[in-house]
Order: C-alpha cells, then sequence, then structure tokens
C-alpha cells in the first residue's frame, strides 16, 4: 500500500526494498486486522448488557506456544527477506566505477578519479558506482529516496554506498542526519546518464555535461565554494543569512562582541578572527552561533587563500 | 464516602498530612507516596502541555514549505526541546513516577514506598532538572539545537547551551534511578501477608522490569552525558573526530541507555492495560505468568537491541545482521502481551467504559506502532527508511499512541479513586475518540511522506510533500482540542465533580479494597492477600465488607 505513493524506483535496490516491505506490510496487516476485529467482536459479543456470565479462563498452554511459535516463524522470514535485500545493496563488484563523496554543511561535493569536480552526481547507467563517503565536520548522511539507499557520512572515517541505476534521469539527493542549520536545504541530484555521454563529459574539460538537467554555478572551482561559505555569505552583494563578501574587506561595521557594540574595520586580521572564531564577534544584524567553527575545516594554506579570494571581491 | 463505609472514621490523605505543616508546605515537605504522586502529576503535565504546544508550532510551520512562522535556527531548537521534554520530562518519568508512586505501595497493601524521603528528594532531583531545561533556553547562547539525541561532533560544534540542557538530563537520570532503586526495594521487601510473586497484580511486575531498566540503563547515559560536556569544555577527544575522538563510539553508549529507555517508557503502559481490561472484563487476565515473564524478557532482550538506531552509521555488515535478528526477538513478548490482552477480553462480561476504550485505542494505536517496528527492524528497509518520516511515525504510534493513550488511560481509570469524583463520562468518551481520530491525521501520513524518501528533521521540504504536510497540520489542531477536553473535563471534575462511588468499576486489586481517596496510611489495617490478583469472586465480599 506504501508503493502506491512511492517515488519512483530506479535501481535493482529499489525493487529489492520495496518487495520486502510488501512482504512485511502485508503480514502485518493481516494481524492488525485479525488482532482489532477479534477485539471488536468479543467487547460486542461478550458486552455486559447482554448478561453473560463471565468465565475465569487462566490461560491455555498450547494458544501460548501457539503464539510464539508462528509469530517467530514469521519474524525470522522478515529478518531473512531484509538481510537478503541488504546484500544487494552490499555486493559490490570489483570493477565498480569509484567516486569519492565530501560533505560539509551544507553541500556535498563529489571527486572523480580523473580530478573532475562537481557539486551534482554524475553517473553512467547500468554501471556498478561505488561511494566513498567522508565528511569534513558533523555527521552527514547520503540518502537517494529513488534508490532507497543511505548510509551515514561521518568525519575521520569512509563509509561506502553502491548502487547501480536502471534508467537514465535525476534523481534526489539529501542528507538524511541532522547537520544543523541548512540541514533541510542540503539537497543535490543524481543524474543517470547514457554511457557514451558521460564518458564524452568525462573525458572533456567541462566541468557540467550537456544536459540541461543541471546547472553547476561558476565558482564551483573556487575554495569559497568549496567550503561552503557561498552557501550563507554571497558574492555578489546580496542579503543571505550572513552578510555577502562583496566589498567586504576595508568596510565600516559595528559588531557586537560580549554583548556590547564596537566599531570595526575589516581587515585581514578581523577576517582571519572572525573565520577561526565566528562566534566571538557578531555584526549587528545577524544572528550568533550559526556560523560552524573553522577550526578542523581549513588549514593555514587555505585560509589564506580564503581571506584573498575575498579581498578579490572588492 | 458514602453512608455507613469504613471510610467514615478515617480521614482522607488530603485531609491528613505527613507533617505540621498546612497549605503548601504540607505538599512541599510530604513525605506521603500519594502526595508526591500528584506533585508528579502537576508537573509532569505541565511539562506535557508545554510539548504538546511545541509540537503544534512545528507543525504550523511545516504546513507550507518555505519559512511560514518562524527561521529554520527556530525550527531547529523547538524540535530539541519538543524532543527533550517529551523524553526526559513527559514520558519517561510519566508512568512510573505519577501511577507508580500512587498505586505502587496501595496495589501491595503497603502504607508507604520503602524510603519516603528518598521518594520526595527524587521529585526535588526532577524539578532541579527541570529548571536546569528551563535556565538553558534563556541564558545567551540560545536554546539547544542538536536534537534530542546530541549526536557528536554536532553538539560539540553548536555554540547554543548543550551543556547546561545535557546536564539536566543527567539530573533529571538521577531522578529515575532514585525512584527505580526504591520502588525495587519496595516490591521485595513491603509486600502484604500472602502476596506472593504471582500474586501481584500486573502493573507491579511492569512497575517492577521498569525499575530495574531504570538503575541499570540510566548510569550509561549519565557517563556518556559528563564526558560530552568535558568534550565541549576541555576538548578531551573522545568522541570528536577532530581530535582523534570517534563519534559513532557516542551514538553506541547514547543507544546502550536510550533503547532501553523505550521500555522504561512503555512497560508501565502495559502494566496499566493489564489492570484495565480484566476489570472491565469482569474476568481473570488470560495468560497471567506470560504477560508476567514477558515484562522481563522485553527488559532484558531490550539491552541487546540498540545498534538498530545505526543501521546507517557505518558499522559492519556483521553487526548489521546481529542486532537485526535480536530487534525481531524483542518483538516477540510484546505480540505475546496483545494477544492474552485481547484473549482476556474472550467470554469476559465487558462493560466499554472510558479507560477501557482508552485501551482498545492503544491496541490499535500500539499494534501499528509494533507492526510498522518490524519494518525498521528488517535491514533493507530499515537503510530506506532510518532519518526518514517513518521512523518520525513510528515511535510516535509507539510513544504517543502507546504510552501517552495509556497515560490519559490510567488517569481515567484511577481518577476516581485518587480524587474521590467522577468526571464527565460522555465528554470522556468523546474525548477518546477525537483523540483517535486526530492521532491518526497526525501521523499516519507520515509513514507515507518517510516510505516518499522526507528526512525527519527538516524546516522545510520538497513540495510534492505539502498535501500530507496540511493532512498532519490539521490533525495536530484536532489534537489540540483534544488535550483542551481532556484536561477541561478532568480540572473541572476535580473542583466540581459529583462524588464518584468508593468503587465505581468494581475493581478487586486491593486498592479497591481501601476509602476512595484513601487515608494517609492507604489502609485501615494491613490486608491479608487470599485471592489472585483479579479474583472477581471477591466482589461480593467487598460489598459486604463495606456495609
Amino acid at each position: 500500500m506504501f508503493l502506491m505513493f512511492s517515488s519512483q524506483s530506479a535501481s535493482r535496490t529499489a525493487e529489492a526494498v520495496d518487495s520486502v516491505m510488501i512482504y512485511i506490510v502485508s503480514v502485518s496487516l493481516l494481524l492488525l486486522l485479525g488482532i482489532t476485529i477479534t477485539m471488536i467482536y468479543f467487547v460486542f459479543k461478550y458486552h455486559r448488557k447482554k448478561g453473560h456470565k463471565p468465565v475465569d479462563i487462566h490461560g491455555n498452554i498450547w494458544l501460548e506456544i501457539i503464539w510464539i511459535g508462528i509469530p517467530t516463524i514469521l519474524v525470522l522470514t522478515m529478518f531473512y527477506y531484509g538481510y537478503m535485500g541488504f546484500r544487494t545493496m552490499r555486493d559490490i563488484p570489483e570493477n565498480a566505477f569509484q567516486i569519492n563523496v565530501t560533505a560539509r554543511m551544507w553541500q556535498w561535493q563529489f571527486n572523480y578519479e580523473n580530478g573532475k569536480q562537481t557539486d551534482t552526481l554524475f553517473v553512467p547507467v547500468k554501471t556498478p558506482i561505488l561511494l566513498k563517503m567522508e565528511s569534513v565536520d558533523v555527521n552527514h548522511s547520503l540518502y537517494i529516496p529513488a534508490f532507497r539507499i543511505k548510509e551515514d557520512v561521518i568525519a575521520g572515517r569512509i563509509n561506502y554506498l553502491s548502487f547501480t541505476a536502471d534508467l537514465t534521469g535525476s534523481y534526489d539527493i539529501a542528507c538524511a542526519e541532522y547537520c544543523g542549520l541548512k540541514h533541510s536545504m542540503m539537497y543535490t541530484r543524481v543524474v543517470v546518464m547514457p554511457d557514451e555521454k558521460f564518458t564524452e563529459w568525462y573525458e572533456s574539460e567541462k566541468t557540467e555535461p550537456d544536459t540541461n538537467i543541471t546547472a553547476v554555478s561558476q565558482e564551483s572551482q573556487s575554495l569559497l565554494f568549496e567550503k561552503g561559505c557561498t552557501t550563507c555569505h554571497s558574492l555578489d552583494g546580496s542579503k543571505k543569512i550572513a552578510p555577502s563578501f562583496k566589498g567586504l574587506m576595508g568596510n565600516e561595521r559595528i559588531v557586537l562582541r560580549n554583548g556590547s557594540e564596537m566599531h570595526i574595520r575589516v581587515d585581514e586580521e578581523y577576517l582571519r578572527r572572525s573565520i577561526m572564531e565566528p562566534n566571538a564577534e557578531t555584526v549587528k544584524g545577524y544572528t550568533a552561533g550559526l556560523m560552524p567553527i573553522q577550526k578542523y575545516n581549513l588549514n593555514d594554506n587555505e585560509l589564506n587563500k580564503i581571506i584573498s579570494a575575498i579581498n578579490s571581491l572588492n | 464516602m458514602a453512608n455507613g463505609t469504613v471510610a467514615l472514621e478515617e480521614k482522607s490523605f488530603y485531609e491528613e498530612s505527613t507533617n505540621k505543616y498546612s497549605g503548601i508546605l504540607s505538599w512541599l515537605l510530604t513525605t506521603d507516596h500519594k502526595r508526591i504522586g500528584l506533585l508528579y502529576l502537576v508537573t509532569i503535565c505541565a511539562f506535557f502541555i508545554v510539548g504538546v504546544i511545541l509540537g503544534i508550532l512545528m507543525r504550523l510551520e511545516l504546513i507550507a514549505p518555505g519559512p511560514t512562522i518562524m527561521e529554520a535556527q527556530t525550527y531547529n531548537t523547538l524540535f530539541t526541546l519538543h524532543g527533550v521534554i517529551m523524553i526526559f520530562l513527559f514520558i519517561i518519568p510519566g508512568l512510573p513516577a505519577i501511577f507508580g508512586n500512587f498505586f505502587l505501595p496501595l496495589q501491595i497493601g503497603a502504607k508507604d514506598v520503602a524510603f519516603p524521603r528518598l521518594n520526595l528528594l527524587s521529585w526535588y532531583i526532577y524539578v532541579i532538572g527541570a529548571i536546569l531545561v528551563l535556565i538553558s533556553l534563556f541564558l545567551p547562547g540560545g536554546p539547544i539545537d542538536t536534537g534530542w539525541t546530541f549526536y557528536i561532533p554536532y553538539s560539540v560544534r553548536s555554540t547554543t547551551n548543550v551543556s547546561l540542557a545535557i546536564f539536566a538530563a543527567f539530573v533529571l537520570g538521577f531522578s529515575s534511578i532514585l525512584t527505580g532503586l526504591n520502588f525495587i526495594t519496595t516490591v521485595h521487601r513491603m509486600r502484604a501477608p500472602g502476596m506472593g510473586w504471582f500474586r501481584m497484580p500486573l502493573f507491579i511486575w511492569s512497575i517492577y522490569s521498569t525499575a530495574w531498566i531504570q538503575i541499570i540503563a540510566t548510569p550509561v547515559i549519565g557517563i556518556t552525558i559528563l564526558l560530552v560536556i568535558m568534550e565541549r569544555a576541555f576538548g578531551v577527544g573522545i568522541f570528536d573526530p577532530a581530535l582523534g575522538g570517534d563519534p559513532i563510539l557516542y551514538q553506541h553508549l547514547f543507544w546502550i541507555y536510550s533503547h532501553p529507555a523505550v521500555y522504561i517508557m512503555v512497560l508501565p503502559a502495559m502494566g496499566v492495560v493489564s489492570e484495565i481490561i480484566p476489570t472491565f472484563a469482569r474476568r481473570t487476565i488470560f495468560g497471567y505468568k506470560a504477560i508476567a515473564f514477558s515484562s522481563l524478557a522485553i527488559a532484558f532482550v531490550g539491552y541487546l537491541v540498540w545498534a538498530h538506531h545505526m543501521f546507517t552509521s557505518g558499522i559492519s555488515d556483521t553487526a548489521r545482521w546481529i542486532f537485526s535478528l535480536l530487534t525481531f526477538i524483542v518483538a516477540l513478548p510484546s505480540g505475546v502481551k496483545v494477544f492474552n490482552w485481547v484473549a482476556t477480553m474472550y467470554k469476559g462480561s465487558i462493560d466499554p467504559k472510558p479507560p477501557f476504550l482508552w485501551v482498545m485505542s492503544f491496541i490499535v494505536l500500539f499494534s501499528i506502532g509494533g507492526l510498522t517496528g518490524l519494518v525498521l527492524g528488517s535491514l533493507a528497509t530499515d537503510i530506506h527508511l532510518h532519518d526518514t518520516y517513518f521512523v518520525v511515525a513510528h515511535f510516535h504510534y509507539v510513544m504517543f499512541g502507546g504510552t501517552g493513550t495509556i497515560f490519559f488511560g490510567a488517569l481515567f481509570y484511577w481518577f476516581p479513586k485518587m480524587f474521590g469524583k467522577m468526571y464527565s463520562i460522555k465528554w470522556a468518551n468523546i474525548s477518546v475518540a477525537l483523540f483517535f481520530i486526530a492521532f491518526n491525521m497526525l501521523y499516519f501520513p507520515k509513514f507515507i511522506m518517510g516510505y516518499m524518501g522526507m528526512p525527519r528533521r527538516y524546516f522545510d521540504y520538497l513540495p510534492e510533500f505539502t498535501n500530507l504536510q496540511v493532512i498532519s497540520t490539521v490533525g495536530s489542531w484536532l489534537m489540540g482540542i483534544t488535550m483542551i477536553i481532556i484536561f477541561a473535563n478532568l480540572i473541572y471534575s476535580v473542583k466540581k465533580g459529583k462524588k464518584s462511588p468508593e468503587n465505581p468499576w468494581g475493581g478487586v486489586t486491593l486498592e479497591w479494597h481501601t476509602a476512595s481517596p484513601p487515608p494517609l496510611e492507604n489502609f485501615h489495617e494491613i490486608p491479608t492477600v487470599t485471592h489472585e490478583p483479579y479474583d472477581f469472586s471477591q466482589l461480593e465480599e467487598m460489598k459486604h465488607e463495606s456495609k
């Protein structure tokens, strides 16, 4: 009954999960109806108004054995089908096409073996894909509902996820593990392409293939984008949840430090401080505590590059 | 206290106090288990109402995609607080602290619990924990936004008041441990003469099993919380991967407590169901020992299934199938209970008064919750449904549809005993029906959204989910109205309700052998137990007793 509502199924894993679902839900529905109907029948049949004299029945060992035994068999079959379905997700052919995934608040990044880097996942159809995934900050979870698969993406360890897409098309990728402010906006797409189109793109210089499905923004190569800064800071002066980077350097502004207002001029030292300890000072009019501490996200070299990138936006 | 009953010569516990004070002080310094149960009732209901309001606000935000009445950060703190309040301040203490306190000594024929002063201390610890939660909302930094699971690394990175809020959970844990300790000792040492283990009412068995989980599992969360606080304050590096720690270790420790805690929440409710069905079917329980031992089995196997919350965390495939298998095993004792309850209605003399209607509603909602648990125990389907609305629907069916429903069932069952008054039966019937409709409207669409791929803890959602989200939100309004009807009915009846007969339902467990409300030390003289707990042949004798 859930399948009427479910999103399209676009892989073998999806079919496996759906058939386990049908099995468990059918058995459960029978049990639920059995329990409910019996209960309502008893309430009417043995209603006090009918004046039956109640009979004290203390139990019946055979009934107990039956309703422990049959459910045991039922749940063991459910376990078995669930396990077999799971196996289809975890059996990875040796020739699987590997893509490395980096997750950060609140952005996905896909790194191909030939150095290509995208924020949308492009894969060839009917080819086993192996995603090796790691987070640079908090826990995330890469979830593709159309394939019925997900796996958490965690800092300090590499988790993997595998699938073979059977149909070309574009499907949602969501973050399923709560990761803070913009968790619900951490969506991207997986684009499944015909083999030859994929190869053509993969071997070309282009970052974005010739499909009309998605546009990868121009700044995708810059560190500002890779590190997730542009999720909250715009590059064109428009207001997002944090101040824009445009014209930031040298600008005068009012910040709150320990609750008191201070006038400052944005210089390199200020930028360095507010990247590494973003919550020590907050620009007036913006919410404190939203920006993740970047201490663990950036090395010195990257910090310098980011500051010069912001500088160049004047 | 109708004409000529025994109670006429005795004052009720409202009129007689354990201390020399009167008014509010006689309550705040009381060591009477019944008064302490009522103190819990008032405080826990207050937090329940706060949790309901937070839930309704969240649903309102989700009535349309994009920001509706609040910003993302506010929403994230709301679902965290809704979880923290409902779990730590309502549903874990709920049934044991209110009804366990009030009825455990009454049902085993004791004057009080084993350690009355410790009992009062437990309430104060609960209040201190609750105040700490409230303080954490208003200090600079803002309310906690990590989700009630406090997963690391986010809970180390968040600049909100995480440390204080989880310290509150640490404090509340002590209240839980001490209450459990008190109940275990009471059950072992203070049963009335003649009350062997298998003459105990099944509510006592369930409270007893729960108490063991409270004592054994709660310290694990206590230690884990202290480690997280140390991690935040000193950067110790046990869990934080940036310092070489392991965030998965945190998840293990968290769920080693929090999964058994699910049974702390639901076992007492199962105990209440085992009380209500025999009383209203006026026959003995079917399969007494099966129900009693299934409580112990749940308490034991419940320790061994925690990693089913972590099937997608990257634990080994071997660990995944072992925990999946054990999860299916823990479903069996719950099934045994449901089958025995329904069998207890067979050849009874059923009078479906409001408490019984709550139980019928419970059996349907809890079965849906339990059966969808099978979907989540199975590996293939859990990989798809983990951290989606399907899980949210599942645990609301178990927790709110199960324990929440029976919270009201217990309240409507024992209300005349606790207050000596009767509520409006008509409005009580209406509220059960409304509750059932509102509940399914509110939570059933979440099963469908979950299977469609709607992740949980989302401030915003894709447009295809809008219709189902709207149905769910309208359900939350209906649920709000139902809550108003329930509390209005009960509060009005406490103040102005008709006097209740001594034994309005014809119950035979020991709490019905004394006055309503009971005297200070519960019984005129400690009763000697000569019957099994649900032997309704006593009803005739009981009528003679009181004449």
